[in-house]
């Protein structure tokens, strides 16, 4: 503790971050450009979340992290052991008790509140980064909102496949205006990102992007009128926790050919379970 | 020609200018572009034909003069000093552009209809099967197979492929065409094949078109007008036939005299 400033970084890149952040907010969806630092976990792990949430926590703050849904996987206990160390913030894993969530990956069942900050981690930010290489076009397409070969795609994906084949990372339109990219999320957790009551804050850590979704915004998933946006279902329930229209993982258990289809989200599964139920994690 | 009916061009171009350092790429290029009009501009390689077409479309910037467009709506604006966003608008809109390249005016990884929709839905289009509906209309006219609808224009043969960009332009019902050396690269019977179907085209739908060639044949088929260039300068203009039975610059008539009679 004595040896780091508090949340690792110093205060004149927390300023200069929490900058970026307000911009964000006020410009809903527009990618802002910040001074990335090297942090001590590699590109890909998180380095753009951790930075926002090492600018944005407070000492009386409770933090939660999940990667993939889980609370228990390396990535989310690394982190949550960062921040436990270099903050002296209590954490958790339950979703109703924390007041800012770092994530990779997915959004949590348990609907989010109010006051609540969700900080998502993000490997690549510009949606119309496979459809344009070069990067001042794609802040022109931005600035002049064409957006139009974002459909192109989804018109070849519909003839190829019939519908919209991408399953993550689905584009969506923040707040009438701006094309973003929602981070590598299943579109399943598309429809949380609108009028979402907590503030989301996407970090790009080697891209050097942070973006925003502020509390009650309006998020449209792009689509066709006679092909309406549809997320994933799963015909069977979970089965550790029986829920139903939760995001399953299919977990392969034996050599045999068996299966589990459990919820991703541990701590909503966890929560469902009666008490006697074994450990929380299987594996 | 419905010049006599509309009282004002299209296209008014007055001492449009170019230099690449101390290279001359056009010099005082003027002309006018009427409501179904098909303007000509030839001569040899390097006479600026290319330059001036890239200056009206804004892919280079003019060094100084006029492009003063009459818009749908009525107002005039002067296309060298709108703002990008406008420009662009406007290339998508009101104006079209066939590069003598298709693969320069395609998307090659994406199918034949998502090519000829990509304007409706930048304009707008949020119906797959209208917008798939007005794709096969486009191909038909351009008479490319309905079967080919799905298939990568890299599949496709260079005469297809020209007409495929064509329909790509087309399918939003542009006022004004530029075309750069459409039939360039292609055998003569693909080249004729071709040329009807432009000539075709622009009759139904009352375009107007800027055509840069080199070949005097295509000149004479498809233009009303023509402008003759050289070195970087327009040396005569005048009604088609006139300028090539009757051409009066020593270089046009050099220009006319060169061309191999079969």
């Amino acid at each position: 503790m004595t040896h780091y400033n508090f949340a690792y970084l110093d205060e004149q890149t927390k300023r200069m971050i929490r900058r970026a952040v307000l911009k964000a907010v006020a410009v809903p969806g527009y990618q802002v450009p910040f001074g990335s630092r090297e942090m001590p976990l590699s590109y890909g792990w998180g380095t753009g979340g951790v930075q926002v949430t090492a600018s944005v926590i407070g000492p009386t703050d409770v933090l939660k992290v999940i990667d993939q849904g889980a609370d228990d996987t390396t990535n989310a206990v690394s982190i949550r052991k960062f921040f436990a160390r270099t903050t002296g913030v209590a954490t958790t894993t339950s979703t109703e008790a924390a007041t800012l969530i770092q994530t990779r990956h997915r959004i949590p069942e348990t609907a989010l509140r109010e006051g609540q900050i969700l900080v998502l981690q993000v490997p690549i930010p510009e949606p119309l980064r496979w459809l344009e290489p070069r990067e001042a076009e794609t802040r022109k397409m931005h600035a002049l909102e064409e957006y139009g070969v974002m459909y192109v795609r989804l018109y070849e994906d519909i003839t190829r496949h019939g519908r919209v084949a991408q399953t993550y990372e689905y584009p969506v339109i923040v707040d009438g205006r701006y094309l973003m990219r929602p981070s590598p999320i299943p579109k399943f957790d598309n429809p949380k990102l609108d009028r979402s009551p907590a503030l989301l804050l996407f970090g790009a850590g080697r891209e050097k992007r942070i973006y925003a979704v502020p509390p009650w915004t309006a998020v449209k998933s792009l689509d066709f009128d006679d092909h309406p946006f549809e997320v994933e279902h799963w015909d069977r329930p979970c089965d550790l926790c029986g829920a139903r229209g939760a995001f399953l993982d299919e977990l392969i258990v034996d050599d045999k050919g068996g299966r589990l289809f459990i919820c991703s989200d541990t701590d909503f599964c966890a929560r469902r379970r009666p008490a006697a139920d074994p450990p929380r994690a299987m594996w | 020609m419905s010049a006599t009916v509309d009282d004002r061009p299209l296209l008014s171009v007055r001492g449009l200018g170019k230099r690449y350092g101390t290279q001359v790429g056009c010099r005082d290029v003027g002309f006018d572009l009427w409501p179904g009009e098909v303007l000509g501009v030839v001569g040899e390689s390097g006479s600026g034909k290319t330059t001036v077409l890239d200056c009206l479309s804004g892919r280079v910037t003019a060094d100084g003069g006029q492009v003063a467009y009459t818009k749908a709506d009525g107002s005039v604006v002067d296309v060298r000093r709108l703002d990008e966003a406008a420009r662009r608008r406007l290339l998508r809109t009101e104006w079209g552009l066939v590069h003598q390249h298709a693969r320069e005016g395609l998307r090659m990884n994406v199918s034949a209809g998502a090519n000829v929709g990509e304007r409706l839905m930048a304009l707008g289009a949020r119906h797959y099967g209208r917008v798939r509906a007005r794709a096969l209309d486009w191909l038909a006219r351009v008479e490319i197979g309905e079967s080919r609808i799905d298939d990568l224009p890299e599949t496709f043969s260079g005469g297809m492929q020209q007409r495929l960009q064509i329909a790509r332009n087309l399918v939003t019902e542009p006022r004004v065409v530029l075309m750069d050396e459409p039939t360039g690269g292609l055998d003569v019977s693909v080249q004729a094949r071709l040329l009807d179907l432009l000539r075709g085209l622009v009759e139904d739908l009352g375009l107007s078109a800027v055509i840069v060639t080199h070949d005097l044949a295509v000149a004479r088929l498809l233009a009303h007008r023509l402008l003759v260039m050289r070195g970087g300068e327009v040396v005569e203009s005048g009604l088609t036939d006139q300028v090539l039975d009757d051409p009066q610059h020593p270089y046009a008539q050099l220009l006319v005299s060169s061309v191999l009679q079969p």
